[in-house]
């Protein structure tokens, strides 16, 4: 029997296993979403703007380890699917977007809503396709799934003309690719995690530094055999936070701008890494001339094109982070490092600043951060947007439960809380998820509440809301005279916005309704919003200098309790 | 040649769009590509690209790497450091007169090359070398009056099994 395009599409998501799609409808892709009602196996979730369903299914894949899918249109529909291209790409974050193209006949003539979609798209997916015959559309779904999911993921995109969708021909699925060019490496060179077991039992001060690799390998148990065994404290990355747990004797922050001071002293006085699953961003080395000047590096990754990229590397180890962990694990015996330890136990005693929360009358971000940490005893997925909130929140909920933890690192995505929340609690039904957004953030997206609303979806959202864009004006105070352009902002009423989407919410301005709005908000059966008005000019601390080296921390100024 | 131009030599799917998004790889990490060339190989449905592009070996080693990711490109290679046999095809059309032609021919014929079409006021030079030779041909028929040059950029190949060789796991 003959099929449409668009049933070989439907036919082929069911056949990867796929049972929820963010999408948006428009012109080209309208013989799509007229097959889709035929599959209610498929159910497709109609979001508010394109940006949200590329989010929604980013975080629906990070906390599934599923490949994330999403429908738009041609044109403006696809090119709004950009920046969460580009957001899941940096964070690799495996989906595949599908987006409809004008007829073939009429590709190139700069048709309504056409766009080169492939053409723009390709520095920032994994891969891409425009399906020119319908010939090949089946196997291109099979690769776009193969290639999102498997070795370092990303999103692919797939173009597919409408005139295409409606084309017949029959339908066979692929049961295997054939890409001579793309074979990920997963197991490590054994010679290669030989040498790094032998740094690793010479080292007198070693540091562990878990990414993200850890959490889309799933290497919880691997990772924390191995920091055990060899007594090695460990240090996350943005990404990599509920890589480890953080109640942990051996766990010591997150590293970076805005890590924790001895996290950065003890990589800043380590003489080696073992870094798993990360890429050395900026944002965590800091200077890289000055970054960890005593170390030898060991390097697990997946992308062979990540090691030596910006730190260089003693021991490459190009491979799948679990499975080198288990094999790096059978070279290893007990080891302890108790002076080291110590030294870094001291620095933590010295240098707690950032992670305490001073007294003050009105509301900290840190403050509320906190107490939703309390009141959900950590028992909850918290999804962030970018700025002093993500930074709060990264911070001062601690983060046990792996993988727990879902916000925009790479590529600082403001507005990616919201859709992200709402993405989360679809792949988590039945679990808390809590959105902490900044008011600039949450402006950004904040048309994806109708989403939450017509889905029900349970979504906590806690804006923190100081009516600045607060990072960039934390930037101004310290580098810019405190020159504050264009960074105060002003916000509608939170409350009613969430009424007139018939969402429940509250303003809290009183630190002592803090707890209480937290515990209604949880009780509640559906969506709720807490708009917290907190203290304006509240700054993140530690903080290290743009440019500086990782040990320049600057720390919060003591201030007198008013 | 200076050393730090490399030859990076890859074995590409034939299909549309390839050349882009090797270029755009080149772009989007601040490479400057000295030239792209690009044909048929042994293989069917298999081309083989030779890009020319400057940067340190550390640098050439990271676009390696990242073009290596392109799901269309099944091998590539940095050949620089081999013994290798490269070559460039060169058109010029030069003013000629007859009192000139045959100082011309002279001067084609030392460097190996070939008249390839005559006109009354030009004559059009094929040239294949390596680039010095191109170029050398290229500043002595300069003096005649060059009315256009093409240059089809540099192809490579490494001598005996050299190219062959295939980097196992390693960073």
């Amino acid at each position: 029997m003959k099929l449409t395009g668009a049933q070989i599409l439907c036919e082929s998501l069911l056949k990867e296993g796929v049972d929820t799609i963010f999408g948006y409808p428009g012109g080209q892709v309208l013989p799509l979403y007229h097959t889709l009602t035929q599959y209610p196996k498929l159910r497709h979730i109609l979001v508010r703007h394109e940006q949200g369903a590329v989010h929604a299914a980013d975080a629906y894949a990070r906390v599934t380890g599923r490949v994330g899918v999403c429908f738009a249109t041609s044109g403006p529909g696809a090119t709004n699917l950009i920046t969460g291209l580009a957001n899941a790409y940096i964070d690799s974050v495996p989906m595949v977007a599908v987006t409809g193209q004008v007829p073939r006949a009429m590709i190139g003539r700069d048709a309504f809503q056409e766009a080169d979609i492939t053409g723009i798209t390709i520095p920032i997916t994994k891969h891409n396709y425009l399906v020119m015959d319908i010939g090949d559309l089946a196997r291109t779904v099979k690769e776009a799934f193969y290639i999102a999911g498997t070795g370092r993921p990303g999103p692919v995109l797939i173009d597919l003309p409408r005139d295409i969708q409606q084309e017949a021909t029959e339908f066979h699925y692929p049961a295997r690719v054939n890409l001579p060019g793309y074979k990920p490496t997963l197991a490590g060179n054994p010679l290669q995690v030989k040498k790094a077991a032998k740094l690793l039992a010479e080292a007198k001060k070693p540091v562990l530094i878990a990414g993200h690799g850890v959490r889309i390998s799933g290497a919880y148990h691997e990772l924390k055999h191995l920091a055990e065994t060899l007594q090695l404290p460990v240090i996350t990355t943005l990404l990599g936070i509920s890589a480890f747990p953080e109640s942990h004797e051996l766990s010591f922050g997150m590293m970076g701008m805005h890590g924790s001071a001895y996290a950065n002293m003890a990589i800043t006085g380590c003489d080696l890494i073992i870094a798993v699953g990360m890429r050395f961003d900026d944002r965590a080395t800091g200077k890289i001339a000055a970054f960890a000047p005593h170390a030898r590096v060991i390097h697990i990754d997946i992308d062979p094109a990540e090691i030596g990229k910006n730190v260089k590397v003693d021991v490459p180890i190009v491979g799948d982070v679990k499975t080198v962990l288990v094999e790096l694990n059978k070279e290893i015996s007990a080891k302890r490092h108790d002076e080291w330890l110590a030294q870094i136990r001291d620095w933590k005693r010295q240098y707690p600043s950032g992670f305490e929360i001073r007294e003050s009358d009105s509301i900290l971000p840190q403050y509320v951060i906190r107490k939703i940490w309390e009141v959900t005893k950590g028992d909850a997925t918290v999804v962030t947007g970018v700025g002093q909130h993500q930074m709060f929140a990264a911070q001062h909920f601690f983060y046990d439960k792996p993988n727990s933890f879902i916000t925009s690192g790479g590529l600082g995505t403001m507005g990616f809380e919201l859709p992200a929340a709402f993405g989360a609690q679809t792949g988590l039904p039945g679990q808390t998820v809590w959105c902490i957004a900044g008011d600039g953030s949450f402006q950004m997206t904040v048309q994806e509440l109708g989403t939450i609303r017509q889905e029900n979806a349970p979504v906590k959202v806690a804006v923190i809301n100081n009516g600045y864009l607060g990072m960039v004006r934390q930037w101004q105070e310290l580098f810019y005279e405190r020159n504050y352009s264009a960074t105060p902002l002003w916000c509608p009423d939170f409350v009613r916005i969430s009424e007139a989407y018939s969402i429940p919410a509250e303003c809290v301005t009183k630190k002592t309704e803090v707890v209480p709005a937290i515990n209604r908000a949880m009780a509640a059966q559906g969506p709720y919003i807490i708009n917290f008005v907190v203290e304006p000019e509240e700054n993140v601390y530690p903080m290290v200098p743009p440019g500086a080296g990782i040990d320049q921390i600057l720390h919060e100024p003591r201030k007198e309790a008013s | 040649m200076a050393s730090n131009k490399h030859t990076i030599v890859a074995l590409v799917a034939d299909r549309p769009g390839v050349l882009n998004r090797m270029a755009s790889l080149f772009r989007r990490r601040g490479f400057n590509i000295d030239s792209i060339a690009v044909g048929h190989s042994e293989t069917p449905h298999l081309s083989r690209m030779t890009i020319v592009a400057e940067g340190s070996d550390t640098q050439v080693e990271q676009i390696r790497k990242q073009v290596e990711k392109i799901v269309d490109v099944i091998r590539v290679q940095d050949i620089s450091g081999l013994n290798i046999v490269s070559r460039e095809l060169a058109l010029i059309k030069v003013k000629s007169t007859p009192e000139t032609r045959s100082e011309i021919m002279q001067i084609v014929d030392i460097f190996r090359a070939k008249i390839v079409d005559v006109s009354a006021d030009s004559v059009m030079v094929e040239a294949t070398g390596d680039e010095e030779k191109v170029d050398s041909l290229y500043n002595l028929l300069k003096p005649f009056g060059v009315k256009e040059i093409s240059r089809t950029g540099r192809i490579a190949m490494a001598r005996g099994d050299q190219g062959n060789r295939r980097d196992e796991n390693e960073g």
